[in-house]
Formats: structure tokens, sequence, C-alpha cells
């Protein structure tokens, strides 16, 4: 398989050279993440390929080496020259694929956004298929840190970059969640910082929260990079007792912290599900079985029905996972 | 007490000065600010931060000091962390050491065709290992399938060389790297081949006529770079508990480069010595925790960061040129 050995030029020469040599009945796919060598986006991947293993669609994975706004550019041009009929991409950012993406439609491409949205240009994309809803994320991952410290003192935010448009969303929410509901009345957000999504930049930003507020009873991180550089920093320090810590991790990434009692309780969703679904998706439309709009619905094998919403966003699941030492040897990835 | 102001004085005459003094206004001012940061659990901070760039700047040190320089090292790092990780996870009947040696094994391998590709086809060192720093990572990216190594696979003792300690409180890989820098010192003052190195460096065409063995010393030089890298990834997987393609290592040259610099080693070749670069790597180092402690936003800390090295650089040269004596003219009267 090709798959994530892909690396930019060598991707791109590679798939310039077999342009046009598709089948023409089976639906082809292409599944772009943010970049290679990130275990959340291999569960996604893995998604499609069961998915297409049982749609007999063609599915195939390529990715750039780092999550820059613009690194996956040259791989939607290259896709879109080899005349795929559906991409699905996780974007790095916002904005800056709109051209490539809207070149790629006008060809009869169908491009999906998949685990994070082009928010504010919806227009750039055929449909969106999230995690979950993401309104109700920040508040699910305040009133799990609640929970763990009786809903009582100083708790602070690391995130990943300032503009990270995804963790900026949810952390708004949080906010938002501390402002308005009175159970939160006594928990008080002293911080928010980044980390950059780098370990080395988000355990000294962990270790500096630490450091400057020794009153500190939680901290949400709602990123996988900073909340296992939280970890291994409570872990270091001891104060994992008297210091709570949740955010949004992935299982294989905190498993030690969680069976060493460092981390109770953690969130996310299932990346396979998302891709699952996707490849479902872009086969039931390609064939013409569903229309393409808010309102048409769905049979997904494991997921039973869903329904595209508004906006042509489409959930995989209602509420966000929790993971614990009870459920967290059920997951690999 | 005269010895004690006789060493004093010798330190003001020696070219570190600059970088000490430095060092010592930016720790005043931080703890006037902010009195927190003057404080043990800062020290520890700093300690567990310097280590990773301590060993690398060794190694970059010397590549710089024979005039040429290592923008590998990165890729190195992040190969031979992964490749360890690997041994790690995929044989964990093993010993320990195996993958540390494998590690440091494998830079050195890596530095040593650095060497070998610089001295065969008398190429610029930075264009050589611009083209290896790609080079590298991407045969990372094929080794390792690009998968992290996840935190459960690496070994518990190797983790806790981060936390636990032998002496006063020290953890070990603090002790180790500073054990590599007095190593380096012993190797580049008082050996011949570490004489000759800056005599290299000096004067590239006079060396040989001097009876100097360019090549071999070059090469060495190279090797040594990349086995101090290849144990700064063995540093980086007991620090942060696992290894991922993408992250470990990414941009790495450029803060290692930036700390020997503003420890007084010229891009000129020729001069530099070891004190220097260790008190410009705690420079940086300081820095980086001092920020965060401050809260200064991250918007600004990159600005700030980025002006601190610049201004470090600008007092060291202007001490050089002007010496300390009026600074230091109290002391020794």
């Amino acid at each position: 398989m090709l798959k994530k050995s892909l690396m930019l030029g060598l991707a791109l020469s590679l798939t310039l050279s077999t342009a046009a040599a598709f089948a023409a009945d089976k639906v082809s796919i292409v599944y772009i993440p943010k970049n290679t060598g990130n275990p959340y986006f291999d569960s996604l991947v893995k998604g499609f390929q069961d998915a297409c293993a049982k749609l007999a669609c063609d599915f195939t994975t390529a990715a750039p080496a780092t999550a820059e706004a613009t690194s996956q550019i040259p791989f939607i041009t290259a896709q879109t020259q080899r005349g795929v009929n559906v991409i699905a991409i996780s974007p790095n950012s916002p904005d800056a694929l709109n051209q490539v993406l809207d070149r790629a439609r006008q060809k009869g491409t169908l491009v999906f956004a998949v685990n994070g949205d082009l928010v504010g240009n919806f227009d750039h994309r055929d449909a969106a298929i999230l995690p979950v809803d993401f309104t109700k994320t920040g508040p699910g991952q305040v009133e799990l840190l609640g929970s763990m410290i009786n809903y009582e003192g100083d708790i602070a935010i690391l995130s990943a970059t300032t503009d990270a448009p995804d963790q900026n969303t949810w952390i708004a929410a949080m906010n938002d969640a501390l402002k308005t509901n009175p159970k939160y009345a006594k928990m008080k957000l002293v911080a928010t910082v980044y980390g950059d999504d780098d370990p080395q930049k988000s355990t000294t930003e962990a270790e500096a929260l630490l450091s400057k507020y020794p009153n500190l009873k939680g901290i949400i991180s709602p990123t996988t990079v900073g909340v296992a550089a939280a970890a291994q920093v409570l872990q270091s320090a001891g104060k994992a007792a008297t210091i709570k810590l949740t955010g949004l991790g992935t299982p294989n990434q905190m498993r030690p912290f969680v069976k060493d009692g460092t981390v109770s309780a953690f969130q996310l969703w299932s990346p396979y599900n998302e891709g699952l679904l996707a490849a479902y998706y872009a086969v039931a439309v390609k064939n013409g079985t569903i229309k393409n709009e808010p309102g048409a619905t769905l049979d997904v094998p494991g997921l039973g029905k869903v329904t595209v919403g508004p906006d042509h966003i489409i959930n995989t699941q209602a509420e966000l996972t929790t993971f614990d030492k009870n459920n967290i040897d059920k997951f690999n990835f | 007490m005269n010895a004690l102001s006789q060493s004093f004085g010798l330190l003001f005459r020696r070219r570190e000065a600059g970088i000490f003094v430095m060092l010592v206004l930016f720790c005043i001012v931080v703890g006037i600010i902010q009195p927190r940061f003057a404080s043990l659990e800062t020290a520890r901070i700093v300690a567990l931060a310097i280590p990773l760039i301590l060993v690398s700047a060794m190694g970059q040190m010397m590549v710089i000091v024979a005039r040429h320089v290592d923008l590998s090292i990165g890729s190195i790092l992040g190969f031979s962390a992964i490749v360890a990780g690997m041994i790690f996870r995929d044989h964990a009947e093993l010993p320990i050491f195996v993958g540390v040696l494998a590690a440091i094994g494998l830079g050195a391998g890596l530095g040593l065709l650095n060497g070998l590709i610089v001295t065969i086809f008398k190429l610029p060192s930075i264009i050589v290992t611009l083209g290896t720093l790609s080079l590298y990572r991407g045969l990372l990216f094929l080794a390792s399938d690009s998968r992290q190594v996840d935190p459960q696979y690496i070994p518990k003792p190797l983790i806790q060389m981060s936390q636990t300690s032998p002496i006063g409180g020290i953890p070990w890989i603090v002790i180790i790297a500073f054990a590599v820098a007095l190593l380096t010192y012993f190797f580049l003052d008082h050996t011949r081949i570490g004489r000759q190195i800056y005599a290299i460096g000096s004067n590239p065409t006079a060396a040989p006529l001097r009876g100097i063995r360019v090549v071999p010393v070059t090469l060495l030089v190279f090797t040594i770079s990349g086995a101090l890298a290849g144990l700064a990834g063995i540093i980086y997987a007991s620090r942060f508990g696992y290894v991922n393609p993408g992250i470990t290592g990414v941009g790495f040259e450029f803060t290692v480069i930036a700390a020997v610099v503003i420890g007084g080693v010229s891009i000129n070749g020729g001069v530099g010595t070891v004190l220097g670069t260790v008190l410009g790597v705690i420079l940086l180092g300081a820095v980086n925790v001092a920020l965060p402690i401050l809260g200064v936003s991250a918007f600004w800390q990159d600005a700030i960061y980025g002006a601190v090295i610049l201004v470090a650089l600008l007092i060291d040269r202007s001490v050089r040129r002007r010496g300390l004596k009026s600074l230091v003219a109290g002391n020794r009267a």
C-alpha cells in the first residue's frame, strides 16, 4: 500500500504519473489528513479502509509531513488532476484551501471536510463529517473536570496554538459555560495558555502553571499533545493527587497515565467512525442512492441511522466518549 | 576571600563575561517582576529544560568551531529516538541499553554520512545538512511507517531518568548532560585533536600545512555531533515519554544553533568555549521558562524570545570589543 509512506514531492510525482487510471464503475476516494505520523488519523484511515472493503470503493490516502496551512494544497491539486471522485480532507486551515477545493469541485469531485470543518467557508466544500456537535465539547469538558474537583477551585486551560480554530471554539464555549452556569460558580479560570502542540513548549507551559498558581485544582487540555505533556508533568512532580487533569486525548497516548492514576478520565470520540461514515456517505451520494442535502438519512452499519444536518454537517456521535480505567483497554488508537 | 574575588576577576576577563552578565541581569529583572521566579522550583524546571539542548549544543559547537554547521541534528534526533522507541516496542525483552546504543550508533552513522558528503564532494556543510535534514526526516517516516511510539512502550526506568535523582535532587538526565559538557571540555581543551579542531576552523587553508589531517578530524566532528544528537533522542524519549515521527526534533536545530551562538561561538569558526555554550543554553532555557511564568501572552512570547536572543548577541559583541573593565573595576580594585 502506498498509504502513509507517500511524502511531499514523492506523492506529487507518483500520483501525477498514475493520473486517470481508474476503473469507471468504482467510486474512488482519497483522504488527506492534516499530516502524516499522527496516530489519530491512522484510526480514521482504518474506518475508510474497512468501509471500502465492504462497499468496493477505491481508497487511498496521502498527507503532507507537516500540518501547515498550505501544505495540503499540492496534494489536493495532484488528486484533482488524477480525477478522483471524492476528496475527503481534514483541513489545516479554514480558508487557505478555498481556491484549490473550488477547482476540484468544478471538475465534479465531491469535497468532504472530515474531522474539522472549513469554518466560515461552508460553500467551498460539499459536506462535513464531524465527530460530535462541537458546541457540546467545551461544556462537556468543564463538566468532567468539575465532577473531579467538586466544582470548586482555580482551573487553567492548556491549548494548542493561539489560532487553532477547533480549540478556540471549545475554549469560548468553556468560558461561556463557566460564566453562565451557576453550577460552575465556584470554579475560577485563572489562565489560558498555549503549548503550540509541541511537547517541549506544552511541558514548559504546564510546569509554569503549577509554579505560578500554587492553588491550582484542575487543568483542561483540549489537545492530544497538550494533555499528554500535562500528564507527564503531573506525574513527574507527584501532583496528580492535588491537581486534576482532563482533556481530549487518544487512548494509546493516555493509557499509562490512566493506569497509574495520574489521569482519572479524559474524552474524545471515535475517529474510526468518522472514516466509516465518510466512506458510506460518499458512495451513497456518488451512486445516487441519496441526495447530498440537509434532512437526507443514511443507514451505516454500526452507527445506525444518521441524518444530514443544517449546513450539510453530519455528526458521527451525539456525545463525547469518556475514557477511564474501566473502558480504556477496549480502544486501540 | 581573596581567592574568591580573584576567580571572579578571572571570570570577568574571559570572553564568557558578556553572556554571564546577561544571564544574571535577566534573572534579576524577572525575579523582581515575578518573585515566584526566584525559587528552587524554577531552577528545577529550567534544569529539566536544558539537557536536550545542552547535549546537542556540545556537538553543534564543535562543528561550528571547525567552520561548519550541522542543520540535520533535529532529524537525526528524531530518527534515533524513533528507532530506539521501535526497539523498546518490538523487542521489549532486550535490555534498555540496546536501544540507547542503537540510538547513539545510528546518530553517529548519520553524522558520519554528513561528514563524508561534505569532505568527499567538498560541498558547503550548510547545503549538505539542509539536504540531509529532509533526507533523514523522510527516511524516518519510512522506517517507522509514520507511526508514533506510544508512551506505554517507553520503558519505565528510562522515563524515571527524568524524574529521579542519584544526588541532591538533580535528575539523571541533567547529570548526564553536564557530564557530556565536561567531557567535551576535556576533549577540546586538553587533547591534540581537540586543539586541531580550533586550528582547522581558524584557518582551513593553513591547517594541512601544519600537518593537521583535516579530513579525518572533520569526519570525527560530524560523527560526534550525530552521536550526541542520537543521545539527545534518548533524552527526548525519557523526558516526554513518547516519540512521534512528525513532531520529535522538528525545528530543534534552530534552538541549538541559537544557544551556541549566544554562547559566544563564532559562526566564522575557530572561536568558542564549552563554558560559553553552557551559559548560552542556560540563558535560552531560563528565557523559555520565564516567559510563561511571567504570564507573557502567547502572542508575544515568540517575539520576546527572538528579541532576547538579539540583545544577548549585542551585549556579547560590545563586551568583547570594549572589554568589561569598567564593569569589574570595582571588583579588582
